[in-house]
């Protein structure tokens, strides 16, 4: 194959629920080390991508594949082993509410590793203190603030060493700053763990700050209308929209 | 972990001449299967210390947490012994990931998980109760008050919603209720049976069977069953929309939330109790009747004279006002515990616990404080 850097592939993807298509024929591929943009404009099925990606939701035609694996057309058991690789950050970080931080972190690492009790423990504080909460691990989640919850939803995501990091609309909800160091965090997590990430967002900063390839969704076409390094889009674009959308309208 | 497992890939410590420890970090080094136990490294700390650790990172193969786990353990240890910690040749990302770790220092107001003294936990427990109670007032307070706006045609609350309550309440629950009261028809006229047909009474089953369901067991089963029913539906949903924030989004319009989600509940419950629990009562009678005419060979227009004997219209009203009372309280305990939830998924599952079981407990309540005066009264 031409592409074997690719860490993710999507082929001619089309999404839809019942008989309404959301998106289809997507392509487009994301490297190895990439922090790749999922972005469009509201409604346009950004979440769903990432859903399919995740493997929340079938895809109605098309196939992602993670590397050599075609994701979709594992067993479903492999599947789920599979998905242990992914570590994902919900929108508003779905933490577990009846649960302490620790123990939200706790809990994929007690379900998927024989590890023991203290080990369990060290880890749990290791990924506290990476997100900068270290000393928060018998807070329960309705204790902490927004940016709070958004930071132990990645510490949970962490957990079991994830290969790729997917982040729903990760500024969303933040003020500038803590979106920020959330972006820079993202960032220093991407180089030290040499992860591939994911986001969805249309965060006009945060996409310039750390994105270095996207795909465009388009609600009108229904299907991606470019994908490409944000900032190139941005001055190079040949569509209006895509411009128009990196400029915050000012293009025209 | 056994020796046997951490021996099998031993890395070796070095002491170099200039009073460097070299900790040479080789192979695997995975969470819960690290090579070298941390307390070999602390022994050798122990048995002369060095001034400087370093790590000789060559061999080192895969890695994940886990090393960071034993790293992060190094590093306070050399701390504590005021020894050198050399991150140099460890590879770039665990050492970015140690800085990224040790970036911001453990908040000091950590949360104290000391259990309290016991004075403070009893003086928390009688604040929480006083504190319940005032709030219990006062939800009653605003109720009242919505009442009177009710009254004066100024409660602001949409007829639609009240007309779904009822429904909800009403209609919707008439098949569990008849298949609980047609139960406790049965079961009465079966105790009965076993006592009377000692004396050849049998027919008094009728009787018995009437009077103690028209009287409170009729309103008593409707009331328990609206209480784990609708009680609890009612505390979710307007817990639900606490967490949502829907209930500070009426307020913010000016709208209270009593007129608005409270009043329709109890007037609905009001309305529907009274004839759910009709129907409970004819349910139960009929229930008693199977029993009576299929098992006891009972004649059944003697059956039906008895139990018009037995059954006076006083019992039917007084039923008929329990069942309204449990309809008021029923309602109320729901909207209070679901006006009280926090704001999360748990409280929303505590407060519908909580709204079954203060249901439950103020039905009890009432029908013994309505059967003690009925009785001083003489009814």
């Amino acid at each position: 194959m031409a592409t074997t850097e690719a860490a993710i592939q999507v082929k001619d993807l089309t999404m839809a629920y019942g008989s309404r298509v959301i998106q289809r024929d997507l392509t487009f591929d994301i490297n190895r080390g990439d922090i790749f943009i999922i972005m469009g404009g509201s409604g346009c099925g950004k979440s769903t991508l990432l859903r399919h990606l995740i493997g929340l939701q079938v895809p109605a035609k098309g196939s992602i594949h993670f590397g050599e694996t075609d994701f979709w057309n594992l067993p479903p058991d492999d599947r789920q082993r599979f998905m242990r690789r992914f570590g994902v950050l919900y929108q508003s970080g779905a933490l577990w509410s009846s649960m302490t931080l620790a123990e939200n972190i706790a809990l994929p690492l007690e379900e998927y590793t024989d590890l023991s009790k203290a080990d369990i423990a060290d880890l749990v504080d290791l990924k506290l203190a990476l997100v900068g909460l270290a000393g928060f691990r018998d807070y329960y989640p309705s204790e902490i603030s927004g940016g709070m919850k958004k930071r132990a939803g990645l510490a949970r995501a962490m957990a079991l060493d994830p290969d790729i990091l997917f982040f729903d609309e990760p500024s969303a909800g933040l003020d500038p700053i803590s979106s920020q160091l959330l972006d820079d965090l993202i960032l220093e997590l991407r180089d030290s763990l040499g992860a591939t990430v994911v986001v969805v967002t249309h965060e006009l900063a945060s996409i310039f700050a750390i994105g270095n390839n996207c795909v465009f969704l388009d609600a009108t076409s229904k299907t991606m209308i470019a994908t490409g390094d944000p900032k190139k889009l941005r001055d190079e674009s040949e569509d209006p929209l895509v411009r128009r959308f990196l400029t915050r309208g000012k293009a025209d | 972990m056994t020796i046997s497992e951490t021996r099998e890939n031993p890395p070796d410590l070095i002491r170099l001449t200039d009073g460097t420890l070299l900790l040479r970090l080789r192979g695997d080094w995975l969470a819960g299967r690290l090579p070298l136990p941390l307390h070999d490294v602390e022994a050798a700390m122990e048995e002369k210390k060095p001034a400087t650790l370093r790590f000789e990172t060559e061999d080192l193969q895969n890695w994940d947490s886990g090393l960071l786990t034993f790293l992060i353990a190094l590093k306070k240890l050399c701390g504590a012994r005021g020894i050198a910690f050399g991150d140099g040749n460890l590879p770039d990302g665990a050492r970015r990931l140690l800085a990224l770790a040790a970036a911001v220092p453990e908040q000091p107001a950590g949360k104290g998980l000391l259990r309290p003294p016991l004075l403070e936990r009893v003086a928390d427990r009688a604040l929480g109760a006083w504190k319940s109670a005032v709030d219990m007032l006062d939800f009653l307070g605003e109720v009242t008050l919505a009442c009177g706006r009710l009254l004066t045609g100024r409660a602001r609350f949409r007829r639609a919603d009240l007309w779904a309550i009822m429904r909800e309440c009403g209609a919707d629950a008439l098949p569990i209720v008849s298949l609980i009261s047609a139960l406790v028809g049965l079961i009465f006229a079966f105790v009965g049976a076993v006592q009377l047909s000692m004396f050849g009474a049998e027919i008094y089953v009728a009787s018995l069977v009437g009077i103690a369901v028209v009287r409170v067991m009729g309103a008593i089963m409707t009331g328990i069953i609206m209480a784990g029913r609708t009680g609890a539906a009612f505390a979710a949903r307007i817990g639900t929309m606490q967490v949502n924030e829907e209930i500070d989004a009426l307020a913010t319009l000016g709208i209270s939330p009593v007129d608005f989600l409270v009043l329709p509940r109890i007037i609905a419950l009001v309305l529907m109790m009274p004839l759910l629990c009709l129907y409970a009562d004819l349910m139960g009678i009929l229930g008693g009747l199977a029993v009576g005419v299929f098992m006891l060979d009972l004649n059944l227009g003697e059956y039906l004279e008895m139990t018009k004997l037995a059954v006076g219209l006083k019992d039917f009203w007084i039923g008929l006002f329990h069942s309204a009372v449990f309809g008021v309280l029923v309602a109320l305990s729901g909207c209070l515990r679901g006006l009280q939830c926090g704001r999360s998924a748990s409280a929303v599952g505590d407060a519908a616990t909580s709204a079954v079981v203060t249901g439950i407990v103020n039905i009890i309540v009432a029908t013994a404080v309505i059967t003690v005066i009925c009785n001083i009264l003489g009814i």
